[in-house]
């Protein structure tokens, strides 16, 4: 099943460089991604029973809900991609059709890595191969943001590798025959030497949290999303964020297992909150809607961090976060590609009355706002309430009036943004292109969409009962 | 064999002194190959039982760090006709003396964390934070393209010296993963390159300031 998982795409990826037809190739994407979602769920549904032989390679719950997210929304992403290619027959896409499909087997590895060495790598190879992505469009603006992309993302990394060696140390230091798998590291964290493990957790959310995009090390996101196309940005923004949230889910797993909460909770909680107050600042008076998209991403890996910090009765939240705020993203990002291609510009200068002249995009992309920023009936809100419970149920009422005053001023910064694109009369004198809201570049966002509502309305059982088990497994409890 | 492997490790830090002052692009990348090349030579010294994987990732590290870089880089270079980094934003003096701070910053700090057999590479930690600290200097300091490149290879060098200590304790797979995602990275990296030298016609990353707030 991993093998499936992982290689396939892999293997597609390599088909797609070798197809010649520019018409034909986009078409691998969904086929892959339809075998992706299939064993997905077959895997989900085998339940605990799934191993590899392999100590690595072990699907735990937190992995099997980032990796059920990451397959979903690349399914949507798929067929809209197939669209949005349609619009870019100009250019060749072997490239992009390529790193897409190894990007979906890199993330699949990642959520299988059950070696802290072994993610690190997988994490890597994410950036390089979402480098191409972003500079698709080959402009000059797409190229600063592919150097800032790699240079930071690179940088922060790195980081994360020494954080993973001082891991490795902190073990070897309690005389243990180090292997960084998570097994061992948890069944032998109270043992752990503190002053290298405390270094580690440093370092791991420095560069873990520069791929998730968290403040201050969110630089290259605004310039990334607002460049790449917008299958890309939903793909950064739904696939590379959660799989680094992943990876910072196990140290925190690791040191929570070490007895050290009081240390890791107050510098998650400081990155959150201040994650959610950058992107606040910058997202009122915003004129570019696809850099408030990226400001959004920054917010949201915030409020991950803090419903981590705040930890015990808020995990359930912040698991159920992972998923809604990824189909969310999927939402925005595909309905603001389609507002872009076809007023040419993503600057509300220009762009206004997108419901007017796009019905359906303009219509999703409100919808979108909305449930982003948590409003009832969608998902988010219902994720979002749940941590603000759990910061009450821990006694944490400074940190909850912050959460809540911060979710006000990104509610109002970004409503001033989004109402001017789609509200009022399209303006006559911009040259309409030839874009027009069609089946594929529609319909997966109404999926997804559909999707984002259900679970602010109804939680099936069987995720319930998944989301549940992540909570107690990161509790380390049996 | 302590004594040299020390000695070896002072040359590492002098090197990264070496690397800060020289404003000759072309020297950097020399400085920072051979910087590489020490460190696969450490490797070995620095294990008495010699195995298979050590003498495999020391190889490999001494081909990818010393060799195939520094080629990737001489090319990107020789294609964007650039000689002379010209105008660091602070001079290759006041750099030096920032990196002797750093050291000095490095060797304090690594007298706070514990270390498993006192008598063994008591250098190795204070190196690698040294080492890391200089590879940010460089990137913060300077503003041409590949000089920025060769602030993140100094960078991972000070890794590479951290990940002495565990090459028994870390698989093989992941070294080898570690260095290929480091010899893919810079591949990719160059290619960018060479595209800002034919968009912008230069390689000044201060060039790059169209997107902002």
């Amino acid at each position: 099943m991993a093998f499936v998982l992982i290689c396939f795409p892999l293997l597609m990826a390599a088909l797609a460089a070798v197809v010649s037809s520019n018409r034909v190739r986009p078409w691998l994407l969904p086929a892959t991604a339809l075998v992706h979602v299939a064993t997905t769920i077959a895997v989900l549904v085998q339940g605990t029973g799934v191993s590899t032989g392999v100590a690595w390679l072990v699907l735990d719950p937190p992995g099997r809900i980032v990796l059920l997210q990451v397959s979903v929304l690349f399914l949507l992403c798929s067929f809209y991609a197939v669209g949005y290619l349609r619009y870019r027959r100009d250019q060749t896409n072997r490239v992009f059709c390529a790193c897409l499909l190894a990007f979906l087997g890199v993330i699949s590895l990642v959520t299988w890595s059950h070696h802290l060495g072994l993610m690190w790598v997988a994490i890597e190879a994410s950036t390089l191969v979402t480098a191409p992505l972003i500079y698709f469009n080959r402009t000059q603006r797409s190229i600063e943001a592919t150097w800032k992309y790699l240079l930071v993302g690179s940088v922060g990394i790195a980081l994360a590798l020494l954080g993973t060696f001082f891991l490795a140390y902190a073990s070897l230091h309690a005389g243990l025959d180090s292997t960084l798998t998570l097994e061992s590291l948890l069944e032998h964290a109270p043992r752990l030497s503190k002053p290298w493990l405390h270094a580690a957790f440093v370092l791991l959310l420095v560069g873990y949290g520069t791929k998730m995009g968290l403040a201050p090390m969110h630089t290259w996101k605004p310039d990334a999303y607002g460049e790449a196309p917008g299958v890309v940005g939903a793909m950064l923004a739904g696939g590379v964020t959660s799989s680094a949230f992943l990876a910072l889910l196990r140290v925190y797993q690791v040191c929570h297992a070490a007895g050290d909460d009081a240390y890791t909770s107050r510098l998650l909680l400081f990155i959150g909150l201040f994650s959610m107050a950058v992107a606040g600042v910058f997202m009122v008076g915003q004129r570019d809607f696809k850099r408030m998209l990226a400001y959004s991403s920054v917010e949201h890996m915030g409020i991950l961090a803090v419903g981590l910090g705040i930890g015990g009765p808020a995990l359930f939240g912040t698991m159920l976060h992972v998923l809604t705020n990824g189909l969310t993203k999927g939402v925005l990002f595909l309905s603001a590609g389609n507002i872009h291609r076809d007023y040419g510009s993503k600057s509300t200068d220009h762009v206004r009355g997108a419901m007017q002249r796009l019905p359906l995009s303009g219509t999703l992309f409100l919808a979108g706002f909305l449930a982003i920023t948590g409003s009832p009936p969608f998902g988010p809100f219902i994720s979002e309430f749940a941590i603000l419970n759990g910061a009450f149920d821990e006694g944490r009422f400074v940190t909850a009036g912050l959460f809540l005053f911060f979710l006000l001023v990104v509610f109002i910064g970004m409503g001033a943004t989004v109402l001017h694109v789609v509200q009022g009369r399209a303006p006559t004198d911009i040259h309409r292109t030839d874009y027009r809201d069609g089946f594929l570049t529609g319909a997966p966002i109404v999926v997804s969409m559909m999707l984002v509502l259900m679970l602010g309305l109804y939680i099936p059982p069987p995720l319930s009962a998944l989301l549940g088990d992540a909570v107690r497994f990161l509790e380390n409890q049996p | 064999m302590t004594s040299l492997l020390d000695a070896l490790l002072v040359i590492v830090l002098v090197m990264n002194l070496f690397a800060l002052g020289t404003s000759r692009i072309h020297a950097l990348i020399r400085i920072v190959s051979a910087q590489g090349a020490l460190l696969g030579v450490i490797m070995v010294l620095v294990h008495r039982h010699l195995t298979i994987p050590v003498l495999a990732v020391a190889a490999a590290g001494i081909a990818i760090k010393g060799f195939l870089i520094p080629a990737i880089m001489q090319r990107a270079l020789q294609q964007a006709y650039v000689k002379r980094e010209i105008e660091p934003l602070i001079s290759p003096l006041a750099s030096i003396l920032l990196g002797a701070i750093a050291t000095a910053f490095a060797v304090l700090l690594a007298g706070q964390l514990p270390l498993v057999n006192q008598n063994d590479g008591a250098l190795l930690v204070p190196t690698s934070i040294a080492t890391v600290l200089v590879g940010f200097i460089i990137l913060t300091t300077r503003f041409k393209a590949l000089t920025q490149v060769v602030g993140y290879l100094v960078l991972e060098n000070g890794i590479f010296v951290f990940g002495m200590l565990l090459i028994e304790a870390m698989p093989l797979v992941v070294e080898m993963g570690v260095l290929l995602d480091l010899f893919v990275g810079v591949f990719v990296i160059s290619i960018i390159v060479n595209h800002i030298n034919r968009a912008f016609s230069t390689l000044d990353t201060r060039q790059l300031v169209s997107l902002r707030e």
